[in-house]
């Protein structure tokens, strides 16, 4: 069967991901303002105030209140949504934990900025990189298509999984940069897309304490039912997470047979085949990869691009798959784990080594606060890279790519 | 056994007595009400009941005299803090003094 045909509009990645959520019925939304991702959120109200979203819009007075909302929210079986960025993110954080451990399908954006301090409104990836842990399913954008896809994409993992999905965007690079998007009919969204489940976990006829006090060890219930205690509700959702790869894979498949378009599930390669040196990075810097590998393959040099879509769960062995033939992965992070190295670096490296081995990891930190990073830089890090592996000089340490500072 | 047939993936229970376990092992000073100086139990009919209203946990009953559920009672001592009487005093729980279950309000052990 044909995909549908869709119209073409030229959209930001902001309003892409508006888009997305109003195709997606959201019945709740509720967010603060915060740059770069506050017109997601003006574009619903606006929606919600025309009478073209059916949906509840709450003005909240932080960040945490907004995921507070959400998490209240969910528990009634509503389909909610919020976006935020950088310090709201962080500022949401006691509530990120909470999500996952209620299993709640929040989807929100997360509109990729700079930690403060010191203030910066600019692009890199450490808001949500810092909150790797926290439970939630994290997808990373290329472009703002693929915003527009992922949330649809991402309502269908979160109900599927009961697990919150957090779709991370390039702030401006992607945020506030139009591009051709097509913006599917309600109809095939709603065909792909069906109504929440209801589990409304919220019901005066049967009430019921949720998320209480839950100490170490398993107990009884009020009917004698043994009960998980903390330790088996974070197995439980672990193993969500562990299962999460699967859906998204699934997810992204059955979007491709109705829209006609895949991004690749959990990752997704560009000329990877005999690549001896593989460009790996997530978002829009990953997709500017792309150019860098199609210089150096011009240049004789056999390179390749690795895109990390799915960051948590992450996709070890798929990742360690399409990396094996190859020489070295340079691994580009706009974000660090202070004190030791890029986090996509790091999980890299320890999925190799969990798959038994793979090529050299070299990191590089690249564009943090905005700092501009362009595609011939990657390319000559990358070729930096293989040239460092042939010469057999063995570990390399981690490089800052336009830092203008003396080591 | 597996906590799997709870068929649950977050915590969730119906509103139960007790329902985080059993918590008056948390204590380390239990509350000892002596009814001779207690108000309600000296007049024989309800009143005062500030140890009932304080009490964080709610663990007293409001009866005459009233009763301290020793099974969820954390030990924290409000209630001996804010009795007019200075009825309720509070002893460290030592393996000779362990009764769990047992009613204070019915037995006082010490004056």
């Amino acid at each position: 069967m044909n995909p549908p045909a869709q119209a073409a509009s030229i959209l930001t990645g902001n309003e892409a991901a508006a888009a997305g959520v109003r195709l997606c019925r959201a019945q709740v939304v509720a967010a603060y303002p915060i740059t770069p991702q506050s017109p997601v959120v003006e574009s619903l109200c606006a929606s919600v105030a025309a009478g073209e979203l059916d949906a509840e819009f709450v003005a909240v007075e932080s960040e945490h209140s907004a995921m507070t909302v959400c998490i209240a929210a969910a528990t009634t079986g509503a389909r909610v949504f919020t976006a935020t960025s950088a310090n709201g993110l962080a500022y949401m954080c006691e509530q990120l934990h909470w999500t996952p451990g209620a299993r709640l399908p929040v989807v929100m954006c997360c509109v990729n900025r700079a930690m403060a301090a010191p203030w910066n409104v600019l692009n890199d990836q450490q808001d949500s990189m810092s909150q790797r842990d926290a439970g939630w399913i994290q997808l990373f954008a290329r472009n703002n298509q693929e915003i527009l896809d992922t949330v649809v994409q991402a309502y269908r993992i979160a109900e599927t999984t009961r697990v919150p999905v957090m779709v991370c965007y390039d702030g401006y690079v992607l945020s506030h940069t139009v591009m051709p998007v097509c913006v599917p009919s309600q109809e095939a969204v709603d065909g792909f897309l069906p109504p929440r489940a209801p589990e409304t976990l919220l019901d005066p006829d049967c009430p019921r304490n949720l998320n209480q006090v839950t100490l170490a060890d398993p107990r009884p219930n009020e009917k004698g039912q043994l009960c998980h205690g903390y330790m088996e509700l974070r197995y439980l959702l672990q193993e969500a997470l562990e299962g999460a790869r699967a859906v998204i894979a699934l997810v992204d498949e059955e979007f491709g047979a109705a829209f006609g378009r895949r991004w690749g599930g959990l990752c997704w390669g560009h000329r990877l085949e005999d690549a001896e040196v593989v460009l790996v990075a997530a978002g829009s810097l990953a997709s500017g990869a792309c150019a860098s590998a199609d210089t150096l393959r011009s240049q004789g040099i056999a390179a390749g691009v690795l895109g990390v879509r799915s960051y948590r769960p992450f996709p070890g062995q798929e990742l360690a798959n399409a990396l094996r033939g190859a020489r070295v992965a340079a691994v580009f992070d706009k974000s660090l784990s202070y004190g030791h190295e890029g986090p996509i670096c790091s999980d890299l490296k320890s999925a190799l080594h969990s798959a038994g081995g793979g090529p050299a990891v070299h990191g590089y930190i690249a564009g943090l606060g905005g700092r501009d990073v362009n595609a011939s830089e990657l390319a000559q890090a990358a070729a930096h890279s293989l040239e460092w592996v042939r010469a057999g000089k063995g570990p390399k340490p981690t490089e800052w790519i336009n830092c203008r500072i003396d080591a | 056994m597996n906590t799997r047939d709870c068929n649950h993936d977050s915590a969730m229970a119906a509103p139960s007595r007790g329902e985080a376990g059993l918590t008056g092992h948390w204590r380390t000073e239990r509350p000892v009400l002596d009814a001779a100086q207690c108000l309600p139990a000296k007049r024989g009919k309800p009143g005062c009941f500030l140890c009932w209203v304080y009490c964080p946990e709610a663990v007293v009953a409001r009866a005459v005299p009233p009763a301290i559920d020793l099974e969820y009672c954390k030990g924290c001592g409000i209630c001996a803090a804010e009795c007019p009487a200075h009825a309720i005093v509070m002893i460290p729980e030592t393996s000779a003094n362990e009764t769990p279950g047992a009613d204070p309000g019915a037995t006082p052990e010490t004056p």
